[in-house]
């Protein structure tokens, strides 16, 4: 099959028009699944930023998630601080810890890479389970109020809190964009394609791929400030081992180095984990399924197995 | 846990202003946090011992690691429901771990050589297919493995209690060690499984069987990951959860260790035992940063690990 040109645009552009139309027409259940998916799409793309577009596997992205969730929690609860300021910090920080998880973790490859990104993770997990008496451990912290921005909607309300975090959806895809069609954003992709190459031509390979895992933390950090208010609690298990390992499910799943992809792939995934567990109570079970199917079938994920699709039936 | 905990000794200090005693209590106090973390160690370098061998040799990152301790425990608990004796316990949960391990592994992870992101997520599928299986089959309930008579008890040195069963551990630990040590270095196949490890594709010019070597490599992972969840069983307990709760320790042994090396997967886990108990008694608050943040530490400086190879 052919498709006519601009065929992938189109689709694009009318998931995004669904996105953004539809939200007053469906139920409730179906708006937080809504709201809860764009979330977890702009930490989807910021791990693709590094999965994608470096090449290089993180089992430790859950702790930007975390990072930027529980600066809200602390800040919100405790100090009644302020939408921008709560987000100012959980950004700035998240950025803060990538740059120094940045020069830990870049010194390996491969599945060392994964191994570092893993212990590092698990510091921040540990931190946020332990020190009680900053993050409330185990209990989480709970009661954080919906922002205030000053505007006349209220975001204690599902819809407005919906275009309050699609705007933070189509901010972070925005900043991808721009971040991997620039010349940056190439650069990266030639260092995932042929380091010593790019190496040989020039380039500091290590500066362009810590420059990438920065950008990454910060955005990964957004999500968790959009996450932490929309939740309204943050705890450790926000931030644990399977989390991480979820994200790098969504971003298979929907297609590495596509950005868009995973975005789907964070909407499939919060799809199934909450339609499926209003059936059955072995939704771990499918999900599980989903995991190994993923690599079975369609390693370069959707996205990706379109692509070929489309790419090979051409004449 | 074992009556020999921080609160005890804590509340001798604070009562008792009579220097001598406090001295001695503080003795007993890393004595017996000395020997907790030595018996946690050994458990697991049961657990890392194996994943570090798979690592070593098949570069294979097995979320799936836990699943074997936990269905180890289960399968043992289920061996002596049924009136069999923890000996038979501990010979049936590894069996059926290890058929389990290589059927996995023949049916997915040998095709998924070098790349560790397909890795990661078939072996978390798994994972997360084992844990609702488990629960299906074993329900949501802890149980305790019921350990022999001569396990059970204490050894007791002045005020200083010992428990047989985390002696045990120790023993068990020392001798797969041993076992393993001499079969690495002293026999043929130890031979082709070094061989293996330091360079497949020459081991497989010289004629050695690097199929046949992968599988019993992992097969011997799984078996020793059961192992853990038996001797695991009768100390901590078997519980749904415990799979993906021991998972990162097991991790971060290896990583610090080095991949493929025996030597660090020992020492590694000896660190990590010592440094989680000391870490929860002496500084509560920070006991998981105080685990996970010297590995991190050592990984900056060697991202290898202590003893692995590139």
């Amino acid at each position: 099959m052919r498709l006519p040109p601009g065929a992938s645009r189109i689709a694009i552009a009318s998931a995004l028009l669904v996105l953004l139309v539809a939200p007053p027409m469906v139920s409730s259940f179906l708006l937080a699944l809504l709201t809860q998916a764009v979330i977890y799409a702009v930490l989807a793309m910021s791990l693709d930023l590094i999965l994608g577009y470096i090449g290089l596997s993180s089992l430790g992205h859950a702790a930007y998630l975390g990072i930027g969730a529980y600066s809200v929690g602390i800040l919100a609860t405790r100090h009644g601080a302020s939408f921008w300021i709560t987000l100012t910090v959980g950004v700035v920080l998240a950025t803060a810890v990538a740059g120094i998880f940045g020069l830990v973790a870049l010194r390996a490859t491969g599945v060392y890479f994964l191994m570092i990104t893993l212990a590092l993770g698990m510091v921040v997990w540990g931190l946020a389970h332990r020190w009680v008496t900053l993050t409330q451990g185990d209990n989480g912290i709970s009661g954080v109020p919906r922002p205030n921005l000053g505007l006349p909607w209220s975001f204690s309300r599902g819809i407005p809190f919906y275009y309050l975090a699609l705007v933070g959806f189509f901010l972070a895809l925005f900043v991808l964009r721009r971040v991997v069609t620039s010349p940056f954003g190439q650069t990266l992709v030639g260092i995932r394609e042929s380091e010593s190459r790019m190496r040989t031509l020039g380039y500091h390979v290590w500066l362009h791929k810590y420059l990438g895992c920065v950008i990454a933390g910060g955005i990964g950090g957004f999500a968790g400030v959009l996450w932490a208010y929309y939740n309204g609690f943050v705890s450790p298990s926000d931030l644990e081992l399977a989390t991480s390992v979820e994200i790098l499910l969504m971003v298979a799943l929907g297609g590495r180095g596509t950005l868009i992809g995973p975005a789907l792939g964070a909407v499939l995934i919060v799809g199934l984990k909450n339609l499926v567990s209003v059936y059955t109570h072995r939704w771990l079970l499918i999900l599980g399924g989903v995991y190994i199917g993923t690599i079975v079938y369609a390693p370069e994920g959707i996205v990706g197995a379109i692509r070929q699709w489309t790419k090979e039936s051409a004449p | 846990m074992p009556p020999c905990r921080i609160g005890a000794y804590s509340t001798i200090t604070s009562r008792d202003p009579d220097p001598a005693t406090r001295l001695i209590a503080g003795v007993d106090f890393w004595i017996s946090q000395l020997f907790n973390g030595v018996s946690y160690g050994a458990l697991l370098f049961l657990l890392a011992g194996g994943l570090s061998l798979i690592f070593g040799m098949m570069r294979i990152v097995n979320m799936t690691h836990g699943s074997y301790y936990l269905l180890g425990g289960y399968v043992a608990l289920t061996v002596m429901w049924r009136g069999g004796p923890f000996l038979l316990a501990v010979v049936v949960g590894t069996l059926a771990i290890a058929f389990i391990g290589i059927a996995e592994w023949n049916a997915f992870l040998k095709r998924l050589s070098g790349q560790e992101l397909g890795q990661v997520l078939t072996t978390m599928g798994f994972a997360l297919i084992f844990q609702d299986l488990a629960l299906v089959l074993w329900g949501g309930d802890p149980y305790t493995l019921p350990v022999p008579a001569m396990l059970s008890g204490s050894y007791i040195i002045g005020q200083l209690y010992f428990p047989v069963y985390r002696v045990f551990m120790i023993v068990v630990a020392v001798l797969i060690a041993l076992v393993l040590w001499l079969s690495l270095e002293r026999t043929r196949i130890g031979a082709m499984i070094r061989a293996t490890v330091d360079d497949p594709e020459m081991a497989r010019g010289v004629g050695i069987n690097v199929y046949a070597i992968s599988m019993a490599v992992f097969a011997l992972g799984a078996t020793l990951a059961a192992l853990a969840g038996v001797v695991a069983g009768g100390f901590v307990g078997v519980y749904p959860g415990a799979d993906f709760e021991i998972l990162p320790y097991a991790f971060v042994v290896v990583i610090v260790g080095g991949m493929g090396s025996l030597k660090g997967a020992l020492i590694g886990s000896l660190m990590v035992g010592l440094l989680d108990n000391f870490g929860k008694a002496l500084f509560p608050e920070l006991s998981y940063f105080t685990l996970f943040a010297p590995m991190a530490a050592i990984l900056a400086v060697r991202p290898t690990g202590l003893f692995g190879r590139a």
